[in-house]
């Protein structure tokens, strides 16, 4: 286009308008109209052919069977229990070790140098190996030593491994948000008089945990669905409960409990992180630093 | 003991040199002030005003010479940061007040951590100074709440809450509209009339002119010239002194 050039300043085109998730891609009553009638003739469409499928008949036998369903919830529900309870003492851990993990590695000064080494080395270890492996090693390995007062709880032991590996995760976390702090914080503080402590303790860290509020959410939703991993060195709770379900019945539905309770406790999480990311967005727009 | 009692030296500088790399920033400054003096440092941006300020405050580690506070050599080997900045309160261009923080706590934090202030004393003193600047009604508020020059007033209040025995301000109407500059200036000039010690880096040439004492102009690293403001500004003795002066005069801004 030859007048792209000079149609000048005042030819910026105006912005998109904001749209949500789930946006129906126009406006008017016409575009919702449209957008009813195509969504009714597509998943319409889509149900008849799963279930006109062959094999729908066992499909649905195996993994949506009513009976099964409602008789192997009280079970898992009791299960799941021990999931929240282990979701609920490993994130708290988490979050207070990822902390300290992350002001260890931001401390300035040649002093501090074997502190950061090892904080780093922490980190790129408990990111690095496989959580199953951290879990299986702790909960059978451990115990089996016998050592004195060692507890050999595998509840203990599994809440000890989630936090060793969700721990590194958060403490990155932690870090990107101190460091998106500008050092003209840092350098107030100090300037008042406030140790390097004190700094990060009252200025730094608030500025950052506000920030970093969507991620750490995120870290939480996976740490849920992983404590189904302590399941392998025998803790009973929702996935066990659902193998021995499955098992006594030849049914894969209390699996669907399982996912169904996964989605209905992580939804409202996720749906909240959103929120507070579209918020901090809006902030910023609006020059909050 | 004699009526005209020489005033205590409040700062006395050394030889004092700062690189970034290789870029030398400061290259032997000298300086000494008294108590209750005002002296302010002129110069072209990247002169090193604000280096030496930000040296002052120990912000930034010096690479070799001396600076005496009132009779303590806080250059010297294993000094408690921490302690020396107690007493030397820095008001930067950009304000850093703290976001998340209304203005009483921003302003109340050092006293209540670094002077163990009981919170209500240190509410009430901060309460005072708010009064004493026309702040009284943005307490609670938040520091996006606030225009520039509120800001950059609020964040020298939150510098004297501290009863520095030297405060330092860096360029701190270089960020403002024109329009607000004149309620920063207003603050600072009746600190000058209350006696407290200051040494501000500005380019405001005429406010400099009706508040120093002293004026230093700061040429690549070095103190070229220094002296009452009136000898600076009417009958500068080096040539570099004179062409700055020609520059801003000509921009209008004298």
């Amino acid at each position: 286009m030859l007048d792209a050039g000079a149609s000048g300043a005042g030819a910026i085109p105006p912005l998109a308008p904001r749209r949500s998730r789930l946006g129906i891609g126009g406006t008017g009553t016409k575009a919702i109209l449209i957008a009813a009638l195509s969504t009714v003739v597509f998943f319409g469409g889509l149900t008849l052919i799963v279930i006109n499928a062959p094999g729908w008949a066992q499909v649905q036998r195996s993994f949506f069977n009513g009976e099964v369903f409602v008789e192997s919830i009280p079970r898992i529900v009791r299960g799941f229990g021990t999931n929240v309870r282990l979701f609920l003492i490993a994130e708290v851990l988490i979050l207070a070790w990822g902390l300290v993990l992350a002001v260890l590695r931001s401390t300035p000064g040649p002093v501090f140098f074997p502190v950061r080494v090892l904080a780093t080395f922490y980190v790129d270890l408990f990111r690095a190996l496989p959580g199953l492996l951290v879990i299986y090693v702790l909960g059978f390995g451990v115990p089996a030593l016998q050592i004195e007062g060692v507890p050999n709880d595998r509840f203990f032991w599994a809440v000890v491994a989630l936090t060793l590996l969700y721990s590194a995760y958060v403490s990155e976390v932690y870090r990107a948000g101190i460091e998106s702090i500008h050092p003209s914080q840092m350098a107030a503080a100090r300037s008042l008089g406030l140790t390097q402590l004190q700094s990060m303790r009252h200025v730094v860290v608030p500025q950052a945990i506000r920030r970093v509020i969507p991620p750490l959410l995120n870290d939480f939703i996976g740490l849920q669905k992983d404590t189904v991993l302590v399941s392998f060195i025998g803790v009973v709770e929702v996935f066990r409960a659902a193998q021995i379900e499955s098992s006594a019945r030849f049914n894969f539905t209390p699996f669907l409990v399982v996912a169904l309770i996964f989605l209905v406790v992580t939804l409202p999480l996720a749906r909240l992180t959103d929120m507070l990311v579209a918020r901090e967005q809006r902030r910023r727009a609006a020059g909050f630093r | 003991m004699t009526t005209h009692a020489r005033p205590a030296e409040a700062l006395r500088i050394e030889r004092l040199h700062k690189s970034f790399g290789s870029l030398q920033v400061l290259r032997g400054i000298d300086m000494a002030m008294d108590e209750h003096e005002v002296v302010c440092l002129i110069g072209a941006s990247g002169s090193g005003k604000s280096t030496l300020l930000r040296c002052i405050n120990l912000i930034e580690p010096i690479d070799s010479g001396r600076i005496v506070v009132a009779g303590e050599e806080i250059t010297a080997e294993g000094v408690d940061v921490d302690r020396i900045r107690r007493r030397i309160g820095i008001v930067y261009q950009a304000f850093n007040l703290f976001p998340h923080m209304s203005v009483l706590a921003n302003i109340t934090l050092a006293p209540r951590k670094v002077l163990r202030t009981p919170r209500r004393d240190a509410e009430e003193q901060a309460t005072e100074l708010l009064d004493r600047f026309g702040l009284l009604n943005k307490r609670d508020d938040y520091p996006d709440r606030l225009s520039g020059g509120q800001q950059q007033r609020v964040a020298i209040v939150r510098a004297l809450a501290m009863q520095p025995d030297i405060l330092l301000l860096d360029e701190v109407t270089s960020a403002l509209d024109p329009e607000l500059i004149a309620e920063v200036l207003n603050v600072i000039r009746e600190l000058a009339n209350h006696g407290m010690t200051m040494v501000i880096a500005t380019h405001e040439m005429g406010f400099a002119r009706d508040i120093a004492r002293r004026v230093a102009f700061l040429d690549a690293g070095r103190i070229l010239e220094e002296g009452p403001p009136e000898q600076i500004f009417r009958e500068p003795r080096e040539p570099r002194t004179r062409q700055f002066l020609q520059r801003i005069i000509e921009a209008g801004r004298l």
